[in-house]
């Protein structure tokens, strides 16, 4: 077979896989919308599900997935930033920086239930904080840490020496230099970065079926006092997520609409990543045209 | 008399601003004192989990009187109870077994089709490659993986059960699901390794008068070698370590399965399944913890070859 040949059976073959992958991918898609679409209503996306019952919804699972969501950020976004400010500006190439690289590199590559094992231990047991949202938030932040660390670092190492140098010509200390012009330069970065851990956070189960648990109280949403037993805001009730829901149901849901229910909440995630995915692009493009001179 | 009148002068320039610590650097040590904590916070509970887990898993080994050689080479899993010697029945043989095979398999089956598509994204078409590609790829590389596993449940298993004999849980369905969970990662990974092999070497090698396929697997390939391996590898262990979509459509069955369409298990399916229904302290969690210690230092390995893999990368 001549060099000719060949190479245009390579093209053929290369084409044949992105075909493959390409009707994989709008299949997988295709199946969760065709399927997913159709069951949601706004009657499904706010009503308590039911476990004898046809015609359960998502409502307090949606509501958790984002109060987990919130949390979490609220407690890993500080520690990243500064851990990503250090690593960026002041670490040096020592051997304790170096061990601490790497202690971070393998939490980013744990998998996702030995995380939540720890968190069940520490959390839930050792803190006696019960299966609640505060266990759940915290295990949270463990898993999203080291990836929220490394896109914090990397937006900061990304902003060009000269406007530091400018910064110091102005007569700012090295640390009004980071806070007042390298920060904000990394700012669309991270933004960017934070939205994209959010749709992990979001969509992760296996972390928190032992931490945040696998039900929900009955909760009121018209009371809003965070101490009260039945208020969504209450830190130590336990709450169920959507991706926790999808899996429940798939293994034990015994309500006679449980493929629906799991269709409409497996749509519902998607278009959730979907939205953050755009949002990110879009909040990154808008920061970094305001942040910038062009 | 002149000496004091010195002193004295000195001591008022000593006051002057300019020889004043400023507020500003007091601020700057602070601040560079917190984000020095957060690093070490971060460093802190990473070693932390590493302590609890293995404490925990060794646990079964030193005060249950566990027998290592049981655990790695025993078919027979029922913590709660003790065999002839006395000794917990802790083999966890089929789970890794199961573990490895879909491991194994899945990296088989989405290794060359995510090398392919990085080939295709970067060498044949580049433009519509990277219009169409690129954010499908990002997309599905944020789909949580219980949604791959119901696909894999209202699916991949009612199909494979009416193909072939048996109830379609199995081997089968939990590497079909994982090949297609990894493919996105591993090809966007595959992407950044071709993508660093420098445009000259390219230019050098068509010069000589090779063609494009020529060019691909003789140079290109080879060059990128090391950051495939990289991405097969990071793929393998986001297979090894994912509980939920595999759970969900392996069938659960603590024995050696004898094809791939019988229901098996691996490490994390029986943990998520197990942990809820056992007490602290007892030997059957401590068993988990055991299989949760293998998971762990499977992932370390991973990471390890992943970082010696990545020595010989062009950057």
């Amino acid at each position: 077979m001549s060099a000719k040949m060949k190479d245009q059976l390579a093209t053929a073959g290369l084409y044949c896989i992105v075909g493959i992958i390409i009707t994989i991918l709008a299949g997988l898609l295709g199946f969760v919308f065709v399927r997913g679409i159709p069951q949601l209503s706004w009657q499904f996306i706010t009503s308590p599900p039911q476990v004898f019952k046809e015609g359960g919804g998502v409502g307090p699972q949606l509501f958790n997935s984002f109060y987990l969501l919130v949390l979490t950020l609220m407690i890993s976004i500080p520690i990243a930033i500064g851990a990503g400010i250090y690593l960026a500006e002041y670490a040096k190439d020592h051997w304790t920086i170096r061990c601490i690289r790497v202690l971070i590199e393998v939490l980013s590559s744990l998998p996702s239930i030995v995380v939540g094992l720890f968190g069940f231990l520490f959390f839930v047991l050792y803190m006696d904080w019960g299966f609640s949202i505060l266990s759940g938030a915290f295990t949270l932040s463990v898993f999203n840490l080291p990836l929220l660390v490394r896109v914090v670092e990397q937006s900061i190492t990304n902003v060009p020496k000269s406007q530091r140098e400018a910064g110091w010509a102005l007569g700012f200390s090295s640390w009004e230099t980071i806070t007042t012009i390298v920060l904000p330069a990394a700012l669309p970065g991270i933004v960017t970065g934070v939205i994209l851990a959010s749709g992990r956070v979001f969509g992760e189960a296996a972390a928190l079926i032992y931490t945040a648990g696998m039900s929900t109280p009955i909760i009121d949403f018209t009371n809003w006092n965070p101490l009260s037993a039945t208020s969504p805001l209450n830190p130590f009730r336990p709450a169920e997520t959507m991706a926790v829901h999808i899996w429940k149901i798939n293994g034990e849901g015994i309500m006679p609409d449980a493929a629906a229910v799991s269709d409409g909440a497996a749509a519902l995630l998607i278009i959730s990543i979907l939205f953050f995915n755009i949002t990110s692009r879009i909040i990154g493009s808008l920061l970094c045209k305001k942040m910038s001179a062009n | 008399m002149k000496g004091v009148q010195m002193m004295a002068k000195m001591m008022k320039e000593m006051e002057h601003p300019l020889y004043k610590k400023s507020g500003k650097i007091r601020t700057g040590r602070i601040g560079k004192w917190i984000t020095f904590l957060s690093v070490a916070l971060t460093a802190a509970i990473t070693a932390a989990i590493l302590f609890l887990v293995f404490s925990k898993g060794l646990a079964t080994f030193i005060t249950n009187d566990g027998s290592v050689k049981d655990f790695f080479t025993g078919t027979a899993w029922n913590p709660a109870e003790v065999n002839s010697f006395g000794k917990p029945i802790i083999g966890a043989l089929p789970f890794l077994l199961g573990s490895l095979a879909v491991t194994g398999l899945s990296a088989l089956i989405s290794g060359p089709l995510a090398i392919g598509a990085a080939i295709f994204m970067s060498e044949i078409a580049p433009r519509g490659g990277k219009r169409i590609m690129q954010p499908v790829i990002e997309l599905l590389v944020g789909i949580p993986s219980v949604v791959y596993g119901f696909i894999g449940l209202s699916a991949v298993v009612p199909f494979l059960r009416n193909m072939f004999p048996g109830s379609g849980f199995g081997i089968a369905a939990g590497t079909i699901v994982l090949s297609v969970m990894i493919l996105p990662t591993v090809t966007s990974l595959a992407l950044d390794a071709i993508q660093s092999v420098p445009r000259s070497l390219r230019e050098a090698s068509l010069a000589l008068g090779s063609t494009r396929w020529q060019m691909i697997c003789k140079v290109v390939l080879k060059t990128a070698k090391p950051g495939l391996m990289m991405a097969v590898i990071f793929g393998m262990a986001r297979a090894f370590g994912e509980a939920l979509a595999v759970q969900m459509v392996i069938g659960n069955a603590s024995v050696i399965p004898h094809s791939l369409f019988e229901p098996a298990s691996t490490v994390t399916s029986i943990l998520t399944m197990g942990m809820g229904y056992t007490v602290m302290g007892q030997v059957e969690n401590n068993a988990l913890w055991s299989l949760a210690l293998v998971l762990l230092i499977m992932s370390l390995i991973f990471t390890i070859t992943v970082r010696v893999a990545g020595k010989g990368r062009v950057r």
